[in-house]
């Protein structure tokens, strides 16, 4: 082959290479404005103007379920917000118990015992193997089918289930006050990680803290006349005091966990898996007990490969609360979907569910590279 | 690894030792076994006295439903065909059950080894869902036409899945193959767009496509809400499935492109003479697992308004003299998933573990 030709030929595919991506750029610009266009065709037809003004007006629907105090009057940002919150304390909540909870099934599944190990590989199968949605209904249906208050199923008397939802023991505190302590925790839970102690250790201190914390506080700063602790009580027709979790928040709740946490059990399951076994019998060899071996050596070694794909389902479990829609929990899906219908201002609307999941996800993900490049083994 | 009739016995003889050395080796260990056993066997006890022996079975039977304890399986005898196939016209109900074992034999035939070859799972897939949608529509066989909208239940979900896995499966490669492409823009596109969709919960893609459109959108270029969804969907799975096939690509030694190169191969001849094959036997695993999360999450559409079979199953205890007996409903349809899902699941796994043993 002489050199023209050669050259011929790497000036032609370079041309080839320029030509299809700027018809690629040309086709997704055209695309864009496309869609700009008909959008302001269809919506001038419709007359809605477009905007996000709209996020002033008063709302004037209600919803399931709020943390806050709520109104038919608040603007849409604020039941948007709400929502949010909604969302992020289910998500949350649903996460830190899955964690726990994939963590002790995956290790019954990597449990040496024959009994252990079908009994939560039964779980795993059961729970991973339905759709999600699916559970969540079925949970639903059946806890309102629970009887009423007066009737209601009772453990201790201390803990009710019945169709309004479930009512435990709580600490008598206020508002405020709940809030501080929350976060106090949460600090807490932070700096153990940044003065890099031990996972499990560090878990272990939070736990006992929070425990002390909140008798401490609940002690010094319960309201005026109230007892320290607060014990739901059938009044007449319904439950005073304690803490009332409605039904939905129950049922997304439980169903999320359960399905979420089958899912983490196999990851940790994995992850103990790839644990070298020289590494349990040196353990063994040098008269370490199980749960030595498991807390000092299988785990700390384990989470290496554990942590990217538990990352992975947490991503999962945050986007898997829009289910609550089907159940009448007032998520920022259920919100979005209900502002869009009531409002029409469905692009900025859309706009705004998509930026609130990106930004969730991708805080999720950022915290997970973290975790991960500090559990990584330092090169020597 | 072949194993003789004598090893086999030994093996089990070695299992039972072990067995016996773990789960009864202790004074705990035996604690143990016996609870869980125990609680396992009252588990199932109870749950085979509510389904099978205390069980009504016949719609006939109704009234019985109140004096038993056990399951009232009347209300799947009466209102089955309405769990299966929705409204569809009640006297053509065989062709929704032809058009349903077409879509199942067709996932049960993908799964014999003859079938592995892009060219016949290519065939075996657009036949399978031709078959289904000629059949369901019915025009052109010159049957009775039933639109759609008249489509619901099971046979909705096999037609949602097959769709989404049929459209998606092509749209996936494309994406693999953009983003590993030398052109800067090209792979630019792919990388966003599927980190993005990979971001927003399915549900949000998919309201998207049945809700947002139709305002983007030129009123020509609209098309059907069903239509639209599936390819919706089918972005979703094509976006994850990109990701399975990345995978596999990343396990190609680079020498064999350079190999190719070498032989004067073009880009496209590289590609599906040399390094698909590999990629495909690659991600057969993981693409049977995106395929069964695919057909768990096609229950989500009751959400966005399709008669799917959760939301047949939800209309069939609906009337009033049916409604005590939603829990018999639901895990009817739990049922059917968990089979279709247990089954196809075991599968992807004993392939994971056989090409462990092959890569050995």
């Amino acid at each position: 082959m002489d050199m023209t030709t050669t050259e011929d030929l790497r000036a032609r595919s370079r041309r080839r290479k320029l030509i299809i991506q700027t018809l690629l750029l040309a086709v997704t610009v055209i695309a864009i404005l496309g869609a700009v266009r008909s959008a302001q065709q269809n919506l001038a037809a419709l007359g809605i103007t477009s905007g996000f003004g709209f996020l002033d007006r008063a709302t004037g629907w209600d919803y399931s379920f709020s943390l806050v105090e709520r109104s038919i009057d608040d603007p849409y940002w604020r039941t948007l917000l709400v929502g949010f919150g909604n969302t992020l304390f289910v998500g949350f909540v649903s996460i830190f118990l899955s964690t726990i909870l994939g963590l002790i099934i995956g290790t019954a599944r990597d449990s040496a015992h024959p009994a252990i190990n079908a009994a939560a590989t039964v779980y795993v199968q059961i729970f991973r193997n339905i759709p999600l949605i699916l559970q969540a209904v079925f949970l639903y249906s059946v806890l309102i089918h629970f009887p009423g208050p007066r009737q209601a199923v009772t453990i201790a008397d201390a803990v009710f289930v019945s169709n309004r939802g479930l009512m435990m023991p709580g600490l008598n505190l206020s508002l405020g006050v709940a809030l501080g302590l929350l976060l106090t925790l949460l600090a807490l839970a932070v700096a153990l990680i940044l003065r890099k102690v031990p996972l499990l250790r560090g878990f272990g201190i939070w736990l006992a803290t929070s425990v002390l914390l909140c008798a401490v506080t609940a002690v010094v700063l319960r309201p005026e006349g109230g007892t320290i602790l607060s014990i739901p009580e059938l009044k007449g027709l319904r439950f005073v005091g304690g803490i009332t979790v409605p039904v939905e928040l129950v049922a997304m709740i439980t169903s999320i966990t359960l399905y979420g946490s089958a899912y983490i059990a196999e990851v940790v399951r994995g992850g103990l898996n790839q644990v070298p076994r020289g590494l349990t019998e040196a353990g063994q060899a040098l008269g370490l007990s199980p749960g030595a071996i498991w807390g000092r050596i299988k785990v700390p070694m384990a989470l290496r490969s554990i942590v990217p794909p538990l990352g992975n389902q947490w991503i999962f479990i945050m986007k898997a609360t829009t289910i609550g829609i089907a159940i009448g929990y007032s998520d920022l899906f259920y919100i979005v979907s209900n502002s869009i219908t009531q409002s029409g201002q469905t692009l900025e609307l859309i706009f705004l569910l998509m930026a609130a999941f990106l930004l969730v996800n991708f805080s999720i993900a950022l915290f997970v590279n973290w975790l991960n490049a500090r559990l990584q083994l330092k090169a020597h | 690894m072949r194993m003789s009739y004598a090893d086999t016995t030994q093996r089990l003889g070695l299992w039972a030792a072990s067995f016996r050395k773990r789960g009864f080796g202790t004074p705990l260990a035996s604690v143990i076994s016996i609870l869980v056993y125990g609680g396992l066997a009252y588990c199932i006890w109870l749950a085979v006295d509510w389904a099978i022996l205390s069980a009504v079975w016949s719609a006939k039977d109704v009234a019985r439903c109140g004096d038993t304890s056990g399951a009232c399986w009347s209300v799947i005898d009466a209102r089955h065909r309405l769990i299966l196939f929705g409204l569809y016209p009640y006297e053509e109900h065989w062709r929704s059950t032809l058009a349903c074992v077409a879509i199942i034999a067709t996932v049960i035939l993908s799964c014999f080894p003859a079938a592995w070859s892009a060219w016949r799972l290519a065939v075996l897939w657009v036949v399978g869902f031709a078959t289904y949608y000629l059949l369901m529509e019915g025009s052109l066989l010159g049957l009775r036409q039933v639109t759609t909208d008249g489509w619901g239940g099971l046979a909705l979900t096999l037609f949602l899945f097959s769709a989404v896995v049929l459209l998606g499966m092509p749209m996936g490669l494309g994406l693999a193959l953009m983003r590993r492409s030398e052109m800067p823009v090209v792979r630019l596109f792919a990388m966003v767009l599927i980190d993005f969709i990979r971001s927003l919960p399915l549900l949000t893609t998919l309201f998207t496509a049945a809700v947002v459109l139709p305002i983007l959108l030129p009123s020509w270029l609209e098309g059907d809400k069903i239509w639209r969804v599936i390819v919706a969907f089918a972005l979703f799975f094509a976006c994850y499935q990109a990701e399975v096939f990345r995978g596999a690509f990343q396990a190609i030694p680079k020498g064999q492109f350079e190999a190719g190169k070498a032989l004067g191969l073009g880009y496209w001849s590289i590609m599906f003479r040399l390094i698909l094959p590999q990629v495909f036997r690659h991600a057969l695993p993981s693409t049977i697992n995106m395929v069964v999360v695919t057909f768990k999450e096609t229950a989500i559409v009751i959400i966005i308004g399709f008669f799917d079979v959760l939301a047949s199953a939800k209309a069939a205890f609906g009337t009033g003299e049916w409604s005590p007996h939603y829990l018999e409903v639901y895990i009817f349809v739990a049922a059917i998933y968990w089979v279709f899902i247990f089954s196809l699941g075991q599968y992807g796994e004993y392939l994971k573990g056989r090409m462990a043993i092959a890569e050995r």
